[in-house]
């Protein structure tokens, strides 16, 4: 591994002048200076994972999009966030995560608290641009206190990162692949049998949707506490 | 223990007598077509037959890798003494054993399975990679040595520095043959210059293309090339640990490589101060477990770290963060068997071998509709025409060439009237497809495009780790709607759905798989976009 200094760097984030220190990302510049790059993989403090590709911007001089959440930034660099091709993308890409599965906000514990439908009304998405797909996977409701519902997952991966870097249990993670994709305790047991689950609920409340919620809410009623997550990484960080 | 060029040269010669005392070799290939067919257990029967009638004083048999032509397994080759070619037998059956005593009794001639080595097959290939393939006993360090396995490593160790290794190779104008044709020398420096006291090499066996199998007819052919090859990375970058990193698929390759490591270490060919020259350097192979993604970079080295094999962002570049967070070479196969010819015989005679742009040779394995499937190797800069119909001898049944897929899933379908382009990595890319890792598919005027299309497709679908949203549903979207063009029921809005989408998943995908997983829908719907709008209908 190469040791840089760290050392200050300035550069244009869409044209306005920026600085961040020098083993900054891009997304923490752009948050640091108020400037809104769209995000639903991303949480601050978890190891950035890059796989839901809303946060796309693109930088003068190449033709490739990079995801503001893992882009080191670089002296002089031109961020470009919001032009017209990264817009479009972004539109159909949170398309594809609507039609993936079954989200239907009307009977969701998180409507009007969810990360997923923010996006679509800032981007302004009101219709699907693809086909569904709506996956359907079995309802886990065997926990004591939480409902794991499949149905409403993005993979985000937030709760398998979470429950591995600020829990240290590694409970979740990710079972097969591709459009199969799914979330899973342990060897894929239900919740209540899972032996490294300690039921913190950390989980649940950095989870972006309502596919981790308390029991005993209903629609609307999930509010998710991020906040507890986010100052709980950062007073670590301090010690 | 072999601990100077002398010594090697000792059991290269010692090998060479030793065989000199024999007149003829039998050699049958026990490559994967053909052992499919029962070649090993005829080797073995011909073998036995021959110490009953007590010729094996006269004649030995060696079971060899493959020498190509799969398309007319099994192949026997019988090399009579002071002849300066062999004579090569095709389509053997397995109970053929006693015509080929019969032949070396003079009782009988296999005169029909006679093959014509003066055929465009071989006489316009050029073989680096493949030069041992068909020749050496994979199972034998020694037979591998007599044919100038390790000689490379030696030069290296005793004549040259790390730096001189580098210039060499950058001089060759090498190019990665996994498919991106990265210069293997900038690859190497880029690692050689970082401080760090671990690095490693890797070898990338996870050869997965549907239809390509050039890495593993080396592995299997010829382990040693690769272990050398990988040996001189690690002196040139300073890394003392390499791993193989190779599909479970391939069990033949697995097992030759494991022998040939074994082989190597006994023979202090690997291991602890090599040739008492301070450098060390050892191989240890490591599985994958079906995942075409794990061909993949970032993924590849997480399959190695024992994580789930997703790719990750890029950068951090594998030069400062690659296998446990160590400078890291990964070379494909192909990428490190050229690398000993390349210092045994100079940086010169590679560049004259190819085109300026692309040196060398490239080694193809030519499936589908075409006469002589089967593997083959050839200088850069041929052009596609004189590859398809001259060495494949064209198509193998009545109806003509239509198109030809190169670079598998990530690649591209040429039409026939583009053939006469120059088979190299720029010209490639320049016509929409890649030059891949080598797979290449014929395809006649009986295949629906669209269904090729729709075929790498599901490939893809099947195969992306789910981590990134674009690939994950993107591809599942486009089978589906690949599905309704191929069933006619597809619609305008589907059509412009279709290229959008293909944009998207093409420009927003996390890794190559999901990058490189619209490039066959792109070339046929440049080529071919009547055949997706036959049949289509009005909103």
């Amino acid at each position: 591994m190469i040791k840089e200094k760290v050392r200050v760097k300035t550069f244009k984030i869409d044209g306005i002048d920026v600085t961040g220190q020098s083993n900054a990302t891009l997304l923490e510049v752009a948050n640091e200076h108020g400037i809104k790059i769209p995000t639903l993989c991303y949480f601050e403090g978890l190891t950035p994972a890059g796989a839901c590709r809303m946060c796309l911007v693109e930088v003068e001089g190449s033709d490739k999009l990079i995801p503001a959440c893992t882009a080191k930034i670089k002296e002089g660099m031109e961020v470009t966030t919001n032009s017209e091709r990264i817009k479009s993308h972004r539109k159909m890409i949170l398309s594809m995560i609507f039609a993936e599965r079954t989200h239907t906000c009307s009977v969701c514990v998180s409507n009007g608290h969810c990360e997923l439908q923010d996006q679509a009304v800032d981007l302004g998405l009101d219709h699907s641009e693809v086909p569904y797909i709506h996956k359907v996977f079995e309802i886990d409701a065997s926990h004591k206190e939480y409902i794991y519902d499949p149905n409403r997952c993005i993979l985000c991966t937030r709760c398998v990162r979470v429950c591995d870097e600020v829990e240290g249990a590694h409970a979740l993670d990710i079972l097969s692949r591709g459009i199969d994709a799914k979330i899973i305790h342990d060897m894929d047991e239900p919740w209540a049998l899972s032996e490294s689950c300690t039921s913190c609920g950390k989980c649940v409340h950095v989870c972006p949707t309502g596919s981790l919620f308390e029991k005993g809410v209903s629609a609307t009623e999930m509010v998710k506490k991020k906040s507890i997550i986010t100052n709980l990484i950062k007073t670590r960080k301090e010690r | 223990m072999i601990e100077s060029l002398e010594d090697l040269n000792e059991i290269a010669q010692k090998k060479l007598c030793a065989q000199g005392d024999c007149e003829d070799e039998i050699r049958v290939c026990i490559g994967s077509s053909c052992a499919s067919l029962g070649s090993e257990d005829l080797s073995k029967e011909i073998a036995q037959k021959m110490e009953q009638e007590g010729l094996q004083k006269r004649c030995r048999v060696k079971g060899v890798g493959c020498n190509g032509l799969c398309s007319e397994a099994i192949l026997v080759s019988h090399q009579k003494k002071g002849a300066t070619s062999e004579d090569l037998y095709t389509n053997i059956e397995a109970s053929q054993a006693d015509d080929f005593i019969a032949l070396l009794q003079n009782k009988k001639d296999l005169k029909e399975k006679l093959y014509d080595l003066q055929q465009a097959f071989f006489f316009k290939q050029k073989k680096i990679v493949l030069e041992n393939a068909g020749y050496i006993d994979p199972n034998d360090i020694e037979d591998a040595i007599a044919h100038g396995a390790y000689q490379a490593l030696f030069k290296v160790l005793d004549t040259m520095e790390p730096k001189d290794v580098l210039d060499e190779i950058k001089q060759s104008g090498l190019r990665g043959r996994g498919g991106g044709g990265y210069p293997t020398g900038l690859k190497w420096e880029s690692v050689a210059k970082v401080h760090s006291d671990t690095k490693y090499i890797i070898c990338n066996g996870d050869e997965g293309d549907p239809g390509a199998f050039m890495d593993r007819a080396v592995m299997e052919a010829d382990p040693h090339k690769v272990l050398e090859g990988m040996s001189i990375a690690g002196f040139a970058c300073g890394a003392s640990q390499g791993f193989i990193y190779v599909r479970a698929e391939y069990p033949i390759a697995v097992e030759k490589l494991t022998k040939a490591i074994k082989q190597a270490r006994k023979y202090g060919l690997l291991g602890k101060n090599i040739g008492e020259s301070g450098f060390s350097f050892d191989i240890d192979i490591r599985l994958g477990g079906g995942a075409f993604v794990c061909g993949e970079a970032t993924a590849l080295i997480a399959s190695i770290e024992g994580g789930r094999g997703n790719p990750r962002q890029k950068p951090p570049h594998l030069s400062d963060h690659g296998l446990f967070a160590q400078p890291t070479v990964l070379n494909n196969v192909e990428t490190l068997a050229n690398i000993a010819p390349i210092i045994q015989k100079g940086a010169e005679w590679f560049k004259n071998i190819g085109i300026p742009s692309s040196t060398g040779t490239k080694v193809f394995a030519l499936t589908g509709h075409i006469k002589n499937t089967g593997l083959v190797e050839i200088p850069m800069g041929m052009s596609l025409r004189e590859l398809v119909y001259d060495v494949g001898g064209g198509a193998s049944g009545e109806k003509a060439i239509k198109a030809i897929q190169t670079g598998g899933p990530s690649g591209g379908c040429i039409p026939e009237e583009h053939l006469d382009i120059s088979v190299d990595y720029d010209s490639l890319k320049k016509i929409g497809s890649i030059m891949g890792s080598g797979g290449l598919i014929v395809m006649d005027e009986s295949s629906n495009m669209v269904e090729v299309a729709r075929f790498f497709m599901d490939f893809c679908r099947s195969e992306s780790c789910g981590k990134c949203v674009p690939c994950r549903v993107g591809t599942t979207e486009l089978t589906d709607l690949l599905d309704k063009f191929v069933a006619k029921k597809a619609s305008k809005s589907d059509y412009e759905l279709l290229k959008n989408m293909c944009e998207v998943v093409k420009e927003s995908s996390l890794c190559g798989l999901g990058q490189t997983a619209p490039n066959p829908v792109l070339s046929t719907l440049k080529y071919f976009e009547e055949e997706y709008l036959e049949g289509i209908a009005d909103d």
